[in-house]
């Protein structure tokens, strides 16, 4: 298991007001993401533990993106990762902010 | 003084010589290896029927078995090279030199017989151009087809699977060729007449039905939820703006995937009856729930799908069927069909490079283009307007005289940046480069020529290439839509960003795509037995696709 931990400037805070959400599975090829609300509102911080080793310059592309693009500010993420792809990753990190958003059901 | 009759009379040689192993036009099974040796020749230019999907698989094998001390030097003509005694033919050198299409499941094998100087390579071809050289100068001496049945005037019965064998018969018969038919069982009557019998010479009854292969059966279980994503990025950003009402759905999850979306997605954005409306398409069990919704017109098959007979005979609406009630396939006209009746063609690929080439071919495997380049070309003799193409000539050209502007056929390439074993769709240089001057050949096998790719899909957006203006633009909206690859990460962001502003690349949020949506409870079948209870219990899977 390789662990990396990114802290990230994310200029537009995360809409909605569930405290957390989370999506995925830990499957092969796969990956769960955990949201919770509890960083300061312009600050992402993302820990990963992930089972592909050797591959932190592509997560830090993938999370600087997400940073970026995405509204998550306020955000501590914690990824479980089964050797997702970069596409999936990617994916479920957009699915995450947008999930965070929705009203509680 | 000149004889005429050559043609015609090296024919009545073989006929004679086939006639002493026949009785009538009947070759009894057991008599096929002594009839094969006295009807061919050493040099014989032979058309053994196989494609992607039908496959002569006992002449094929009876073809294997000859001594090639008694016949060699054959030079193969044929749309597949699929099953193995089609590449035994040439290691017990049998035959020598090939022109073919499509070779998917001996694409490792004929690499290594290529680079083993086993095998003279012809050309690779897509269908059509093949089959318009069997009247040209790769017309065959003798052709090896199969039937479904043949009455014993050598009346035959195709079945669903008619694909290629008309083009076959009518380009070696007419030229003095001999045709020679394997089907499953000889009748009084055949159901209907696909081929007539006065072009058929000899028939040889198998016992049991010529082997087809199940290749555009995708198990909706195994789509992805990028796939779901770049479906709706495609049907989003290119179906609904364009209008695309006449298509073909090229082979893949990814095209499964927008054919499951239709029902559920589409019918969301209110695109019934205003895209996918007319295809050029094999019957695809993952249309079934489109087709079944009211969304399909018409569809005209390259040649059937095994477990879609019933379905196909019980919607002979949408269907073309014979008097039998069966369907009937052609792959010659369906090809025509996907090249000047289509506005666009979508397909995926194994490598892009940074022009808009794509390719199928790795160093170690040639899997031959099939209908691909065929489909996915710009039809330069096309006259006829439509919505999509002149909208799709208009952005590539916009300051041209409308009157005078050839319209565009949308061409496009759709896939994740990542394929299978983690390799990137997105290359530097194509492996088919490497190739081609490993083998010394004049042209690298290219599936799709950057000239005619319009747009290219993936998960992170879409590229339109139409309205790229320079060279740099081009591969900069590439690069924009290579997601983490390394071509994808090489972009230059700034540039990137003004594609973006410009409308070139459009992400999935431009486009107001919740990824939230990208989620199978989208797929309005999310197995092959939801296909099944979507037709009615019509669609009969094949076996290895039941796994309940």
């Amino acid at each position: 298991m390789e662990k990396l931990s990114f802290r990230l400037s994310s200029p537009n805070s995360a809409g909605g007001t569930r405290t957390q959400a989370i999506v995925g599975v830990v499957a092969s090829g796969n990956l769960e993401v955990l949201l919770e609300r509890t960083s300061p509102a312009d600050v992402c911080t993302i820990e990963i533990a992930t089972a592909a080793h050797g591959f932190g310059l592509v997560w830090d592309a993938v999370v600087r993106d997400f940073a970026a693009r995405r509204s998550a500010g306020g955000l501590r993420i914690s990824i479980n990762d089964g050797g997702a792809r970069p596409d999936t990753v990617a994916l479920r990190l957009a699915q995450g902010v947008r999930k965070i958003e929705e009203p509680e059901r | 003084m000149s004889d005429w009759g050559m043609q015609k009379a090296a024919l009545g040689e073989r006929l004679a010589a086939g006639r002493r192993h026949a009785k009538g036009k009947t070759v009894p099974l057991p008599n096929l290896p002594a009839f094969l040796k006295a009807v061919i020749r050493s040099g014989d230019r032979v058309c053994l029927e196989g494609d992607n999907q039908k496959q002569a698989d006992i002449l094929a094998s009876a073809l294997a078995n000859l001594d090639p001390a008694e016949v060699h030097d054959l030079h193969m003509v044929q749309s597949g090279v699929v099953l193995p005694a089609h590449l035994d033919i040439f290691e017990k050198g049998i035959a020598r030199r090939l022109d073919f299409s499509y070779s998917g499941p001996q694409a490792a094998r004929i690499a290594k017989m290529l680079f083993g100087r086993k095998i003279e390579l012809g050309a690779v071809h897509t269908y059509l151009e093949l089959f318009a050289r069997y009247f040209i100068d790769l017309t065959p001496n003798v052709a090896l087809i199969a039937a479904v049945s043949a009455d014993k005037d050598g009346n035959l019965y195709t079945g669903p699977n008619t694909e290629d064998t008309p083009t076959v018969v009518e380009a070696t018969s007419y030229k003095n060729g001999l045709v020679v038919a394997q089907v499953t069982e000889i009748v009084d009557k055949v159901p209907r007449v696909d081929i007539p019998g006065d072009l058929v010479h000899f028939v040889v009854e198998a016992g049991r039905p010529f082997y087809v292969e199940p290749l555009f059966t995708r198990d909706p279980a195994a789509i992805t939820e990028t796939q779901i994503l770049t479906a709706m990025l495609a049907i989003k950003g290119i179906y609904a703006p364009y209008g695309v009402r006449r298509l073909n759905h090229g082979i893949g999850f990814n095209t499964a995937a927008i054919e499951l979306l239709l029902p559920t997605y589409g019918e969301k954005l209110g695109l019934k009856g205003n895209i996918c409306t007319h295809f050029a398409l094999n019957p695809h069990p993952t249309l079934i729930p489109a087709i079944e919704n009211g969304w399909v017109d018409q569809i005209h098959c390259f040649g059937s799908e095994v477990g879609m007979e019933d379905y196909v005979a019980a919607r002979s609406d949408i269907f073309f069927t014979g008097p039998d009630g069966s369907l009937r396939s052609n792959r010659a006209f369906c090809q025509t069909a996907g090249l000047y009746a289509c506005d666009m063609f979508i397909g995926s690929t194994l490598q892009i490079d940074l022009e808009g080439h794509s390719s199928t071919v790795t160093t170690s495997r040639i899997a031959g283009f099939g209908g691909a380049p065929n489909m996915g070309s710009d039809p330069r003799g096309r006259r006829h307007p439509s919505e999509p193409w002149l909208k799709a000539g208009a952005e590539a050209a916009p300051d041209a005289p409308a009157a005078l502007r050839r319209g565009r056929k949308l061409v496009v390439q759709i896939g994740e940046t990542f394929g299978d074993r983690n390799a990137p769709l997105f290359v530097e240089r194509l492996d088919a480069l490497e190739l081609a001057r490993a083998l010394n050949l004049d042209l690298a096998p290219v599936m799709v020529y950057s000239d005619d790719v319009t747009h290219i899909v993936t998960e992170e957006g879409i590229a339109n290439l139409l309205m790229c203006r320079t060279k740099d633009e081009r591969e900069q909206a590439i690069r924009g839509v290579a997601g983490y690859t390394d071509i994808g990460r090489a972009r230059d962001p700034k540039l990137v960003e003004q594609l973006r502003q410009r409308g070139v690349i459009r992400r999935p949020e431009d486009l107001g795509i919740d990824p939230l949506d990208a989620d199978r409870r989208l797929l309005a079948a999310r197995s092959i037995k939801d296909l099944m209870l979507a037709s009615g219990g019509l669609y009969r899977p094949p076996s290895r696709f039941r796994n309940w």
